[in-house]
């Protein structure tokens, strides 16, 4: 199978993304900044959605044959810089309200908050750019390849993803639950 | 007149073929830190090309080809314009700044510059953000992926305690 590496489709489908957080209301720093102060669950429930949507998709056209699994790119695992760099987004996350892809959402729909979101973005990458030749050995460390929870596990790709199923699925009904309560 | 924003459920599975899409036609998931990968690249190498060329983080970009026709800088490209017209479309394009009851517009924005570098830097360690790893890495079960996702959310649970000022 022959990918496509085309810059107006890069565009189309950007447009799709670009499109659906906003629909979403992903556009929104309150939306968001409500995750983690527990009073709005949207950014949850949209990225688990999209995550089940997405994954049970890539399991089945997989298995039917459609794609070949194989041939798309799984991130590599470097276990400490990305639980660190995961942390260090975080923080910065629940500060601004806003990710990298919403913030240009934000920026796009007139909000003044995303765009200095976007800007400091900028200047972050730039700045660890400039300094990653002082933080390239743990930049570099525990590097696993590519590797998946199914392989970690030891378990078969299909177990696994009707375990995550389930849980984000028993996850969605709690959360309903109590948003109706409270 | 604004209206309102869909069902996160709908939304989340619209998305979720968004980047199913993605990943049939063009091999790899959707993204977006990249983006500002390759334009501080391209921005180095104009003002010093000899930094660019010694640093490993920004070669790795510029030897990709162009950094200003790379995929994912039209993919990001497309994100604003999609952002933009689906919140036109809706009555949703507004200038302000999206803010908390009590807190001000320079407050709110420094924060959100802050915010914006501390999650560069987190994207650059972690090679990618919220788009390439948690999502994207994520539907295709990557170990590195997930540890990102939890340890964002663990963070960002952590730390809003303390800014709690700008929101409420």
């Amino acid at each position: 199978m022959n990918f496509s590496t085309s810059l107006p489709l890069a565009l189309l489908i950007g447009t799709a993304f670009g499109a659906s957080l906003e629909a979403a209301g992903l556009g929104n720093a309150r939306k968001l900044a409500g995750q983690f102060l527990l009073r709005d669950f949207t950014v949850f429930k949209v990225m688990f959605s999209a995550i089940l949507t997405a994954m049970l998709g890539t399991y089945w056209l997989g298995r039917l044959g459609v794609i070949a699994l194989g041939a798309v790119y799984v991130p590599d695992t470097f276990v400490l810089p990305q639980l660190g760099g995961g942390l260090v987004f975080g923080i910065g996350f629940a500060l601004s309200g806003l990710c990298p892809g919403t913030s240009c959402v934000a920026a796009a729909s007139g909000r003044g908050d995303g765009l200095a979101t976007v800007a400091g973005l900028f200047v972050g990458v730039l700045l660890t750019g400039l300094a990653l030749p002082l933080l390239e050995p743990f930049y570099r460390s525990t590097a696993l390849g590519t590797l998946t929870l199914p392989r970690l596990l030891g378990l078969p790709y299909g177990m696994v993803v009707a375990a995550i199923v389930l849980v984000a699925l028993a996850s969605f009904l709690l959360l309903e639950r109590w948003e109706a309560r409270a | 007149m604004s209206r309102p924003y869909a069902n996160p459920y709908i939304a989340g599975v619209a998305l979720g073929l968004v980047l199913l899409g993605c990943f049939v036609m063009t091999g790899q998931g959707l993204g977006a830190s990249g983006a500002f990968g390759n334009a501080s690249s391209g921005v180095v190498n104009a003002l010093a090309p000899g930094v660019a060329a010694a640093n490993s983080y920004f070669r790795d970009y510029l030897q990709a080809g162009s950094v200003w026709t790379a995929w994912i800088v039209a993919e990001v490209l497309g994100v604003i314009v999609g952002g933009a017209v689906s919140a036109g479309l809706h009555g949703r394009f507004k200038f302000e700044i999206v803010r908390g009851p009590h807190a001000g517009t320079a407050q709110r924005l420094l924060a959100a510059g802050a915010g914006g570098i501390l999650m560069g830097c987190g994207a650059v360690l972690a090679r990618g953000c919220t788009s390439g790893q948690a999502l994207s890495g994520g539907a295709l079960l990557s170990v590195g992926s997930w540890a990102f996702m939890l340890a964002v959310f663990v963070a960002a649970y952590a730390a809003m305690p303390f800014f709690r000022r700008l929101w409420s």
